[in-house]
C-alpha cells in the first residue's frame, strides 16, 4: 500500500505557477494601459518609455473602450494593468471592479493612479486591495513646511516626499537622493494589515483637506499615517502600486527641477524617474521575485528520501532559493532562512546554512516525540515574495526489535528468572527421585 | 464425566445419546450462524457501524503487510497531527482470528475477500460460543442443561445485537473466549487436571487478546476462590485451577502489546494477585493442619495469626498508600464507571457521551434476554440443589454480571451467556421434573393414583419435589443424568420423547421410590405444554429480533413509508465523493463517530475517530464544532483540516445526527477549553434550536454547518427530527464553503476557505458607493439581500 506518499504543497506559489506567469519567467510581458484619454499617453511617455525599453509590450486603450477586456477564453491577454484613468466611473467592455480584481487575484500586477478628482470605481479598487482614500473627493494633501518650491507661491499642494520606504528591493539599491514630486489625494493604511506597504510616505506636517475652502473642522488624515504611494502585495504574490497621484508618472515631475521648501539645495531632476523606475522594477517582479525549489531530505548519510522517519534519526534537510533578476534565476544568499520541524508548534528550528549558490541545508536530530510532523519554511521578508513550503512526514516510534536487546540494569532480572529455574528444575528433581 | 459403566443396556443408551447430542450441537450451530444472516440477506454483505469499520481497516493491513508490520503499525492517517500506534493500542484477538481464517482459506485456494471473511466472523464464533456453552453448562449441570443451554444462547438477542453478519466486533470473539476460559476454569476445578489448567491459560491470553472485558475475568475467578474458601470448599483442585492461570495468564497478559505492564500494575488484576496470596496461605495452613496434632495446630494458629495480622496490615498499608497516591486509585476510567455509575457523567463525559455506556431501561431487559429474565431466578435455585465449585461459580458470574449490565448497557452482552446457562439450567430441570412425572404415571394406572394423592397441584409442591428430587439424586445413580439430558431437548424435539420412554423403561424399577414427589399428571403435560410455549415465544422474539431490530448495518438505512421502502445510502455516497474528490493526504474534520468510518471507506486523514484516546484532542474538535465561524475556521485550520463532514439527519428524520449529540461537544470542549460553557448553548436550561434559541448556539460553527441552506428544501426550515421550525434560515457562510450534500442531506461536506488574498479596507466603501455609483459589488451585495444563496 503506497500510503506513505507525500505531497510538496508550494501553498504560496501555487496560483503562481498555476495562472499569471510560467514559475521559470516571472516577468510581465504583456501590460494593459487603461487611459482616461490618449493625452496620457503623450503626457507620460517617459514613464511609458521606460518599460517599453525594458520589453514590455503596452497596450494603450482608453478606459471606457466597449471592447476592453482581459480575458477572452478563460485566458488573460495580459500580465499587468495600468490604470491612468482616476476619472473614471465605469470601465467599457467586460471590464468592472469584480474583473480587476479577479485579474488580481489569479496572480497579475496592477498599478491604479488616483488624483483628487478619483472616482468612486478607482476608489473602491484601492479600498479592495486595502488602501483607503481620504473620503472627501475634494481633499488633497497639504504640506506648509515639506512642499516643493516653485514659481508661483502656491497653496503648497505640490509635496516634496523624501519620506521612503527602506527597503533595497522596492526601491532598488541606488539610494533616491532627490526628493520626489508628488500632488494628489493621500490615503491611509490599516496597521492591522500586513500586506500593504507606504512606500512614500506625507510628512508629519502634512494633512489632507480642500485646499480651496477654508478649513471648518480638523483634517481627518493628518501627518505621517498619510500615505502617497502604497504598494499591496497580495497572498498570492500579485502586486499592486497605489499612488495618490497620477502626475507623479508624468513627464513634467519626471523632468523639472525640484526644491524643498526650507531647504536650499535644488536638485537638477526630481526623484520621480528613478522612483517610479525602480518601483514598476518591483511591482513587475524583475525583482524580489523568490522561488524555492528542490526540498530534499534524507538520513544523514543516505541519500534517498525516506517514507517515514523514525524518533531520534539524524537528517539532512535541503531546499533552493533562488531570486528572479529580470532575465534569469539567480541563487538567493540570506543568512535568515529558517526550518521548522512542526506538529502543531515547531519542535526543531533551525537556521539553514547556504552555500551561496542558492543550496540552502542543515542537519538535525528528529525529536523523541512520533506523529505527523512537517518540514516547514515560512519565510517572509519586506519586499519578497514570501515563502511558504511545508512538506508532511511521518515519525514513527521505535519498532520491536529496535529497542536494546539486553540493558545492564535487567541483569539481576535476569539472574533471578534464571536461578528461579534452575532452583525449580533441582527442586523439581530431589522431589521425584529422592524418596 | 457422567458416562460411568452402569451396566446393562445403558452403555448403548450412552452411545445413542452422545450422537443425538453432538447432531443437536452441530445444530444449534448452524442456528447461531444462520440466525445471523438476517443482515447480509436484508441488506447486503458490509462491515456495519463504527469500530468494525476499524478493526476491517486494520485486518486488510494485517493481511496485506504481515504480523510484524502489523504489530509496529504507526498509523498517520487517524488522529492527525499526533498519529497511533496501531500495533500497540489494540486488541490483536480478533484481527488475528479473521487474519488466519482468511490465510487459511486462501491456502487452501479458497479465494474470498477481507472483507467477506470479516462480515462472517462473527456468525461462526456465535456458534463457537454456544458450542462453548454447552460445554460449561455441562460442567455445571450435565448434558441436558448444556443443550438447553446451547440453545438459548444460540440466538439470545443481547448476542445477535453484536454478532450479526457483518458486525465485525472485538466482543464478536470475545465473548466465545469469555466463555470458554470459565468453562475450562469450571473444567479444571471438576477434574483438577493440570493440562485444563494450561489450557485456561492459553484461553485467557485469547480473551485478553481479544477484548479489554477481559478484566472480568480476572476479576471474577478471583471472586469466586475466595468464596470457595471462605465457605470452606478450598480443595487442590480449587489451587490448581487457580493458581496457574495466574501465573501463566499474568504472564502470557503482558505479552499483548496493549496490555503490557498494566497486567501487574493496575488496580484491575490487584484482586487476583491477593488472592493468590490468600490461597497460598490457605493451602499452606491445610498443610500444616495435615501436619500437626489439632492442639498443636491450634497454637500454631495463634502464633501465625498474631504475626501474619502485623504483617498483613503493614502490606495493605502500603498497597493502600501506593494505590491512593495516583489519582484515579490505579483504575482506568472505564472500570471506575462501572464500580460507581456516576463517575463518568461527573467526570469523563467522553465515556458518558457513548449510547452504549448508559445505563439500560427496564423494557431494553425485555428486548435482549426476553423471557431468561424469568427462568434465570430458577436456574438460580437449581444451582443451588445441590451447591457445587462449579454451580457457586455460574450463580457468581450471572450475579456480577447483572450488576454490570445494570450499569452500563453495553455489557448485557456479558450477562447474556449467564442469563442462558442459568435458563438452561432452570428449564433443563423443569423438564426433568414434569417429564419424569410424566413418565411415572403413564404407564400404570397404580403409580398415577398414588401420586396423585400424594401431592396436589401447588408450585410449593413443585419447588418441595424439586429439591427433595435433587438431594436425593447424587446417592441414586447416574443414568438419572442421562436422563435429565434427553428431556431438556423436548422443547426442540418432540418426538424424541417417543423413544425416551422406551429407554427409560429399563431404570424405572430403580426409582419405583420416587413416584412419591412427582406432580400429577395433568398438571405436568399443562405445564410441559407451558414451558414449550414459552420456549416458542422466546425462538419468535430473537428470529424478530435478529431480523428487524439488530440487523441494520446503520450505514444503510431504510425506512418503510406509504409508498414502500427508502433506502438512505448517505454515510457511502459521501464517504465515496471524499475519496474520489479531495487529495490523498487532505485531513477531515469530524464529530470522532465518524473517524473510523472515513479512514476506512475514504481513506482520508481524519483528526479524531472512535478510539478516545487523547481528550484533549476530541475537545478541540469540540471547541471548533461549538465556536463561531471565524474561530473554527482559525482552529481547524491549524490542524492543517481541509473538509469538515457533518451529519445531519432533520430533512429525513434521521435522529442520531451531530445537533442531537452536540451538547457532547459542548461538554467535552467545554472541559478543556473553559471558554466554552454549556448554558450559553441553552435557554433555561432546554436544548431548542428553533426562534428561542441563544444566539451562542444560533451562531455556532454546528448550527451553521448543519443549517446552511436548509430553508430552501421547504421554504420554512422544518427540522423533522427536532420537530420545529430552526431559529435562524438565513445566513451565509464566510469562511466555510459547501462542496457536498448527499441525496438526503444526511452528510454535509464543507472546505475551508483559504485565507483571503486580499485584505479589504475599511468598509468606508459603503458610503462611497451609497453615493449612487453602480458598482458592480453594489449590485452583487444587493442581489445577496434577496437570495443569500448566489
Amino acid at each position: 500500500m503506497a500510503k506513505f506518499l507525500f505531497f510538496i504543497t508550494f501553498v504560496s506559489l501555487l496560483p503562481l505557477f498555476g495562472s499569471s506567469f510560467s514559475s521559470e519567467n516571472p516577468t510581465d510581458r504583456r501590460i494593459l494601459v487603461l487611459l482616461d484619454d490618449f493625452a496620457i499617453k503623450s503626457s507620460h511617455s517617459i514613464f511609458f518609455k521606460t518599460l517599453q525599453t525594458r520589453g514590455f509590450e503596452l497596450d494603450f486603450k482608453l478606459a471606457d473602450d466597449p471592447k476592453l477586456t482581459l480575458q477572452r477564453y478563460g485566458q488573460y491577454l495580459y500580465d499587468g494593468l495600468i490604470i491612468f484613468s482616476p476619472t473614471i466611473e465605469r470601465f467599457g467592455g467586460s471590464l468592472d471592479l469584480a474583473a480587476v480584481l479577479d485579474f488580481v487575484d489569479s496572480g497579475h500586477d496592477l498599478i491604479v493612479a488616483a488624483d483628487a478628482s478619483a472616482s468612486d470605481l478607482i476608489r473602491d479598487i484601492a479600498t479592495e486591495c486595502g488602501v483607503e482614500f481620504d473620503e472627501d473627493p475634494t481633499a488633497v494633501v497639504i504640506d506648509h513646511t515639506s512642499y516643493a518650491v516653485s514659481e508661483t507661491e502656491g497653496d503648497h499642494t505640490l509635496i516634496a516626499g523624501d519620506d521612503f520606504i527602506q527597503s533595497d528591493v522596492i526601491l532598488g539599491r541606488k539610494i533616491i537622493e532627490t526628493p520626489v514630486l508628488f500632488q494628489g489625494v493621500g490615503h491611509t493604511l490599516n496597521p492591522a494589515n500586513n500586506l500593504v506597504l507606504k512606500v512614500l510616505s506625507a510628512s508629519p506636517s502634512a494633512y489632507s483637506a480642500n485646499p480651496k475652502s477654508k478649513l471648518s473642522t480638523p483634517p481627518s488624515l493628518t501627518g505621517s499615517t498619510i500615505s502617497l504611494v502604497s504598494v499591496v502585495q497580495a497572498r498570492n504574490n500579485a502586486r499592486v502600486l497605489i499612488s495618490g497621484s497620477l502626475s507623479l508618472f508624468s513627464n513634467r515631475f519626471l523632468r523639472s527641477g525640484v526644491q524643498k521648501a526650507g531647504s536650499s539645495i535644488k536638485f537638477e531632476k526630481s526623484g520621480n524617474e528613478l522612483f517610479v523606475t525602480e518601483l514598476s522594477k518591483w511591482i513587475f517582479h524583475e525583482r524580489g521575485h523568490l522561488k524555492a525549489v528542490n526540498v530534499r531530505h534524507h538520513k544523514v548519510g543516505e541519500s534517498d528520501e525516506p517514507a517515514i522517519y523514525r524518533i531520534n534519526d539524524d537528517l539532512e534537510y535541503s531546499v533552493e532559493v533562488y531570486e528572479w533578476s529580470g532575465s534569469s534565476w539567480e541563487p538567493y544568499t540570506a543568512d535568515d532562512v529558517q526550518v521548522q520541524f512542526y506538529m502543531m508548534s515547531p519542535y526543531v528550528l533551525k537556521t539553514l546554512s547556504t552555500d551561496g549558490k542558492g543550496r540552502y541545508f542543515t542537519t538535525f536530530k528528529v525529536p523523541d516525540v512520533y506523529g505527523v510532523f512537517q518540514f516547514k519554511v515560512e519565510y517572509q521578508r519586506l519586499g519578497y515574495t514570501s515563502l511558504s513550503l511545508s512538506k508532511q512526514i511521518p515519525v514513527r516510534p521505535f519498532k520491536h526489535n529496535e529497542y536494546e536487546r539486553f540493558i545492564t540494569t535487567a541483569f539481576p532480572y535476569y539472574g533471578a528468572s534464571f536461578s528461579t529455574m534452575a532452583g525449580f528444575f533441582i527442586f523439581t528433581m530431589v522431589y521425584l527421585y529422592n524418596k | 464425566m457422567e458416562v460411568s459403566e452402569n451396566g446393562k443396556g445403558s452403555s448403548l443408551r450412552f452411545a445413542f445419546g452422545n450422537v443425538l447430542s453432538f447432531f443437536i450441537l452441530l445444530l444449534i450451530g448452524v442456528l447461531a450462524f444462520s440466525i445471523r444472516l438476517f443482515s447480509v440477506i436484508k441488506y447486503e454483505s458490509v462491515i456495519h457501524e463504527f469500530d468494525p469499520y476499524f478493526n476491517y481497516r486494520v485486518t486488510q493491513f494485517l493481511t496485506k503487510k504481515g504480523i510484524y508490520e502489523f504489530w509496529n503499525w504507526f498509523d498517520d492517517r487517524t488522529w492527525y497531527p499526533l498519529g497511533r500506534v496501531i500495533g500497540g493500542t489494540v486488541y490483536p484477538g480478533l484481527t488475528l482470528t479473521a487474519g488466519s481464517i482468511w490465510w487459511l482459506l486462501n491456502s487452501l485456494n479458497i479465494p474470498l475477500t477481507v472483507e467477506t471473511v470479516c462480515v462472517f466472523t462473527a456468525p461462526i464464533f456465535s456458534a463457537n460460543a454456544a458450542w462453548a456453552t454447552y460445554l460449561l453448562t455441562k460442567e455445571v449441570k450435565g448434558t441436558g442443561a448444556g443443550l438447553a443451554a446451547a440453545a438459548l444462547l444460540s440466538m439470545v438477542p443481547s448476542y445477535i445485537s453484536r454478532s450479526v453478519a457483518g458486525s465485525y466486533d472485538n466482543e464478536a470473539v470475545a465473548i466465545f473466549a469469555l466463555i470458554f476460559t470459565f468453562y475450562l476454569y469450571v473444567k479444571t476445578l471438576n477434574t483438577g487436571s493440570l493440562f485444563y489448567a494450561t489450557l485456561n491459560a492459553l484461553s485467557y491470553f485469547y480473551m485478553v487478546c481479544s477484548w479489554g472485558g477481559y478484566t472480568f475475568i480476572i476479576n471474577l475467578i478471583p471472586m469466586h476462590v475466595l468464596l470457595c474458601i471462605v465457605t470452606g470448599r478450598y480443595s487442590a483442585r480449587l489451587y490448581i485451577a487457580y493458581a496457574p492461570l495466574i501465573v501463566l495468564g499474568t504472564l502470557l497478559a503482558s505479552l499483548v502489546p496493549v496490555v503490557g505492564f498494566n497486567a501487574v500494575m493496575t488496580s484491575e488484576h490487584f484482586a487476583s494477585f491477593l488472592v493468590f496470596i490468600i490461597i497460598h496461605v490457605v493451602a499452606f495452613v491445610y498443610y500444616i493442619k495435615g501436619l500437626l496434632s489439632p492442639k498443636m495446630f491450634k497454637v500454631a494458629v495463634a502464633l501465625v495469626l498474631s504475626v501474619g495480622m502485623v504483617v498483613c496490615c503493614a502490606m495493605v498499608a502500603v498497597l493502600v498508600a501506593l494505590v491512593a497516591s495516583s489519582p484515579t486509585m490505579g483504575w482506568s476510567g472505564r472500570s471506575l464507571s462501572l464500580l460507581d455509575p456516576t463517575y463518568a457523567s461527573k467526570y469523563i463525559p467522553i465515556i458518558a457521551s457513548v449510547s452504549e455506556h448508559q445505563p439500560p431501561t427496564w423494557p431494553s431487559y425485555f428486548m435482549d434476554i426476553n423471557v431468561l429474565a424469568f427462568l434465570v431466578p430458577a436456574g438460580i435455585i437449581a444451582c443451588f440443589l445441590p451447591l457445587s465449585d462449579a454451580s457457586s461459580f455460574v450463580v457468581l458470574y450471572i450475579v456480577t454480571s447483572v450488576y454490570f449490565s445494570g450499569v452500563m448497557v453495553r455489557l448485557m452482552l456479558v450477562l447474556a451467556p449467564a442469563a442462558c446457562i442459568l435458563s438452561g439450567i432452570a428449564l433443563s430441570e423443569a423438564f426433568d421434573v414434569l417429564t419424569r412425572s410424566v413418565k411415572f404415571q403413564l404407564p400404570g394406572v397404580s403409580g398415577n393414583s398414588q401420586s396423585g394423592a400424594g401431592d396436589t397441584t401447588s408450585t410449593i409442591a413443585v419447588t418441595q419435589s424439586e429439591v427433595v428430587k435433587t438431594e436425593k439424586q447424587p446417592p441414586t445413580d447416574k443414568t438419572e443424568d442421562t436422563v435429565k439430558e434427553r428431556t431438556s431437548r423436548k422443547n426442540k424435539k418432540k418426538e424424541k420423547e417417543k423413544e425416551k420412554e422406551h429407554v427409560e423403561k429399563a431404570s424405572l424399577k430403580s426409582q419405583m421410590q420416587k413416584r412419591l414427589l412427582v406432580l400429577p399428571l395433568e398438571a405436568s403435560i399443562i405445564s410441559i405444554l407451558l414451558l414449550v410455549l414459552l420456549g416458542a415465544f422466546y425462538v419468535v422474539h430473537c428470529v424478530w429480533a435478529a431480523a428487524e431490530a439488530y440487523s441494520a448495518p446503520s450505514i444503510v438505512l431504510t425506512s418503510y413509508s406509504h409508498d414502500g421502502l427508502h433506502v438512505f445510502d448517505d454515510f457511502r455516497e459521501a464517504y465515496a465523493w471524499l475519496s474520489h474528490n479531495t487529495e490523498v493526504d487532505d485531513k477531515v474534520a469530524s464529530w470522532w463517530d465518524y473517524g473510523y468510518q472515513t479512514t476506512a471507506m475514504a481513506n482520508r486523514t481524519v483528526i479524531v475517530d472512535n478510539n478516545t484516546w487523547n481528550n484533549t484532542h476530541i475537545a478541540t474538535v469540540g471547541t471548533a464544532m461549538s465556536s463561531p465561524e471565524k474561530a473554527a475556521w482559525e482552529i481547524f485550520n491549524s490542524l492543517d483540516v481541509k473538509y469538515v463532514l457533518v451529519v445531519f439527519g432533520g430533512l429525513v428524520g434521521y435522529p442520531s445526527d451531530d445537533i442531537n449529540k452536540f451538547l457532547w461537544m459542548v461538554r467535552i470542549g467545554g472541559g478543556v477549553f473553559p471558554h466554552i460553557k454549556e448554558p450559553d448553548y441553552l435557554r433555561d436550561g432546554q436544548y431548542r434550536i428553533d426562534s428561542q434559541a441563544t444566539s451562542t448556539m444560533l451562531n455556532c460553527l454546528m448550527y451553521k454547518l448543519s443549517y446552511y441552506r436548509f430553508v430552501e428544501t421547504d421554504g420554512k426550515g422544518f427540522d423533522k427530527v427536532r420537530g420545529t421550525e430552526i431559529g435562524k434560515k438565513y445566513f451565509k457562510l464566510n469562511y466555510f464553503e459547501e462542496v457536498f450534500t448527499t441525496h438526503h442531506w444526511m452528510v454535509r461536506i464543507y472546505k475551508l476557505k483559504p485565507p483571503k488574498n486580499r485584505i479589504k479596507g475599511k468598509a468606508k466603501k459603503s458610503k462611497s458607493s451609497s453615493k449612487g455609483s453602480m458598482t458592480t459589488s453594489l449590485k452583487r451585495s444587493a442581489r445577496r439581500k434577496r437570495n443569500p444563496w448566489h
